[in-house]
């Protein structure tokens, strides 16, 4: 470790500093990499291992779950929807058992979406480097850690050597200030974001979030944050850690011990950026204008408030542009200047590493108030614990009784690699975070919202503006 | 790794914005063995119609299209999910370049790392490059590498090829980087060391 620098230092940067192992000469930093999450979908990592006669270099820092492939209707791999899915899971033992990885397989209970487990187990920790083979990875930056998605090549270099050659991003700094209105989520902050700077805006830097709105903030609201930074193209999302994230952290079962505890959170303390640290760019949000927000097109740029219009694609400013837009409107079956609100939906989905923790549930159960989703309506908790939770807190009870479907945990529709899919030319109100072309299965129509949106669109089976009547209540 | 050096080739243009890796390979092919080769899922359902059938309006499924090795892209190619297949589906199908304004920097990676070089160039020249192909489609691109160079077709010039120097040396020699790395063994080892002692609870 070198010998900390007298200017002011971002977040980041203070966290790049500590696990520079040392710097090319070239440019990029050997940074030492805390922790790795596997998943089904890393098996091409560890093919590479065998290939070259490698083992996993520190099993005690990597940790396995199953969670892309796994079946929502039940707890073994037989209950998958095909074969070669249910493969993919036991494969995926196979490997964990091979490379002495701990990890938690389909039938235990701290199974759940990699990005929801290990915050939940105290894995993700203030001040660590974490990767995994998933872009939303950057959804564990929210507890104040560099976490960042890899490919399968840069898997199998952590698994072998616990490294990563890294060059340092830029940072754009996210300031949210004033406060949100009622029924205006992380979720919609984040697609007004997308929305403003475009999916490619933030490419080639880490976001930190920061100001009063975001301080504010839970931890589940901070992760949605992060999670989504990456489709604004960051490959890092960020939160500085305060009270709120001790609180969290403290009792986790991989987190610091009672013992330790003082001794971590004086070091996690220092982290925040500095007075007048330098920021490459800057971005400011003012909550008071950000409404829940729909997306209408084929990318989470293509978003705007629940009582705005399907914009019309000749008034883009670019050929590029106008032509994907009305590339965009002819895949989702929609017309310029159509009101999103009304519009007739087909099923709901709820779930994703984006919005499927306790705090996601609870928002999206206080807003049946006795009625029926009168659409298929699934929901799927972002981990085995959460689903727990939700039990003991009569919210899964509350769903059953509105008629969603309450599932078992895992990505399902928001990978839809599971078996669990849209139907072609079906729309789908969707907490998740892609609404990229066939994303959802081949010619599904997807529209992100928030929990509370995507459960009123449940219940009155179609876009809904949550903010009146009561979220359609007429 | 297979190194990159120059390349030489007509250019498919494939049109889009965030043209996500989604489209380059949907999630239900992911789960294939790499043995049995990427290349029949590339732009799988993008290139087809409705019904299966490939698509002639594609630009991949048009005549000449398959001795193309060098792609142009729009903003922002291969955003979205971190899968390497991607990038396996572009190398099995014979891609060893991709020119575009700007890329997903996971995909970028993945790419460097399997001796796929995706070359960033300013959107205009992109625009310039599209525009030229669309009346001459078999206008040959030359991506050099060695000379750190793009040579355009018609009167679009001559264009610097901007990759920082370790990712330029790593593919231009085909290294693999976990050999490399394990150079720095040493250095690791101590460097982890203190780290696992001051932070006791990562080795639990």
């Amino acid at each position: 470790m070198k010998a900390a620098s007298d200017a002011p230092r971002t977040l980041l940067g203070k966290i790049w500093d500590e696990h520079e192992i040392l710097r090319h000469p070239s440019g990029p930093s050997l940074l030492y990499i805390d922790r790795d999450m596997i998943h089904e979908g890393s098996f091409h990592a560890f093919a590479d291992l065998k290939a070259r006669g490698l083992k996993p270099r520190r099993p005690k820092q990597i940790f396995g779950v199953a969670d892309h492939y796994v079946p929502t209707r039940g707890r073994t791999a037989q209950d998958a929807a095909t074969p070669a899915i249910a493969r993919m899971i036991e494969t995926f033992d196979e490997n964990m058992q091979w490379g002495g990885v701990r990890h938690f397989s389909l039938s235990d209970r701290r199974q759940g979406i990699v990005h929801v487990v290990a915050p939940e187990q105290g894995i993700t920790l203030p001040g660590l480097t974490l990767v995994c083979s998933d872009s939303h990875t950057s959804t564990q930056g929210a507890l104040g850690s560099i976490a960042f998605g890899i490919g399968q090549s840069e898997n199998a270099h952590v698994l072998a050597t616990q490294t990563l050659w890294q060059l340092r991003p830029k940072v754009m700094r996210v300031t949210i200030d004033g406060v949100l209105a009622e029924g205006v989520t992380a979720k919609d902050v984040m697609l007004a974001l997308i929305a403003k700077i475009g999916a490619a805006g933030a490419g080639g830097y880490a976001i930190e979030f920061a100001g009063s709105v975001v301080r504010g903030l839970s931890i589940e609201g901070r992760l949605t944050l992060c999670n989504m930074s990456i489709e604004a193209a960051a490959r890092f999302g960020m939160v500085a850690p305060d009270e709120t994230t001790f609180a969290y952290v403290r009792g986790r079962h991989y987190a610091p011990s009672e013992q330790e505890w003082e001794g971590a959170v004086a070091y996690w303390r220092t982290l925040a950026s500095d007075e007048g640290a330098f920021f490459d760019r800057e971005v400011h949000l003012d909550a008071a204008e950000i409404a829940p927000m729909v997306t209408w097109g084929t990318s989470p740029e293509d978003a705007v408030a629940i009582d705005g219009l399907v914009p019309d694609p000749a008034r883009f400013d670019s050929v590029d542009r106008r032509k994907s837009a009305q590339k965009s409107l002819d895949y989702m079956g929609l017309k310029p200047g159509m009101a999103l609100q009304g519009l007739a939906l087909d099923k709901v989905f709820i779930g994703s590493c984006t919005n499927s923790r306790i705090e996601d549930l609870r928002s999206a159960a206080a807003m049946i108030k006795g009625r029926k989703a009168v659409i298929p309506s699934i929901i799927v908790p972002g981990s085995t614990q959460v689903r727990e939770q939700a039990e003991a807190e009569g919210l899964a009870t509350l769903f059953r009784d509105a008629g969603f479907e309450w599932r078992e945990s895992g990505c399902s529709m928001c990978a839809a690699i599971n078996g669990d899919v849209i139907g072609p030319g079906e729309r789908c109100a969707s907490t998740s975070n892609r609404n990229f072309v066939g994303r959802q299965g081949p010619g599904a129509r997807t529209h992100l919202v928030s929990p509370a949106m995507a459960a009123a669109a449940a219940v009155t089976g179609c876009l809904t503006d949550i903010r009146r009547n009561g979220g359609g209540l007429s | 790794m297979r190194a990159f050096v120059r390349e030489a080739s007509k250019v498919v243009v494939i049109p889009g914005m965030n043209c996500d890796t989604d489209q380059i390979i949907p999630g239900r092919f992911l789960k294939s063995d790499r043995a049995q080769g990427y290349g029949q899922y590339l732009f799988h359902d993008i290139r087809r119609t409705s019904a299966g059938a490939l698509d002639e309006a594609f630009p991949l499924n048009q005549a000449g299209a398959e001795t193309a090795t060098i792609l142009l892209v729009e903003d922002n190619f291969g955003c979205g999910s971190s899968r390497e297949g991607a990038v396996y589906a572009l190398v099995d199908h014979g891609i060893r370049a991709v020119i575009g304004p700007s890329f997903g920097d996971i995909f970028y990676n993945n790419a460097l790392k399997n001796g796929l070089l995706p070359v960033r160039l300013n959107p205009e020249i992109c625009r310039a490059l599209a525009d030229h192909l669309a009346h001459a489609k078999d206008g040959e691109v030359v991506v050099d590498l060695q000379a750190s160079e793009v040579v355009l077709p018609g009167n679009l010039g001559t264009h610097p090829v901007v990759i920082d120097a370790f990712a330029r040396d790593c593919i231009l020699r085909g290294l693999d980087e976990i050999d490399m790395t394990f150079t720095f063994m040493e250095q690791i080892q101590d460097f982890e060391a203190k780290r696992l002692a001051s932070h006791p609870w990562l080795d639990r």
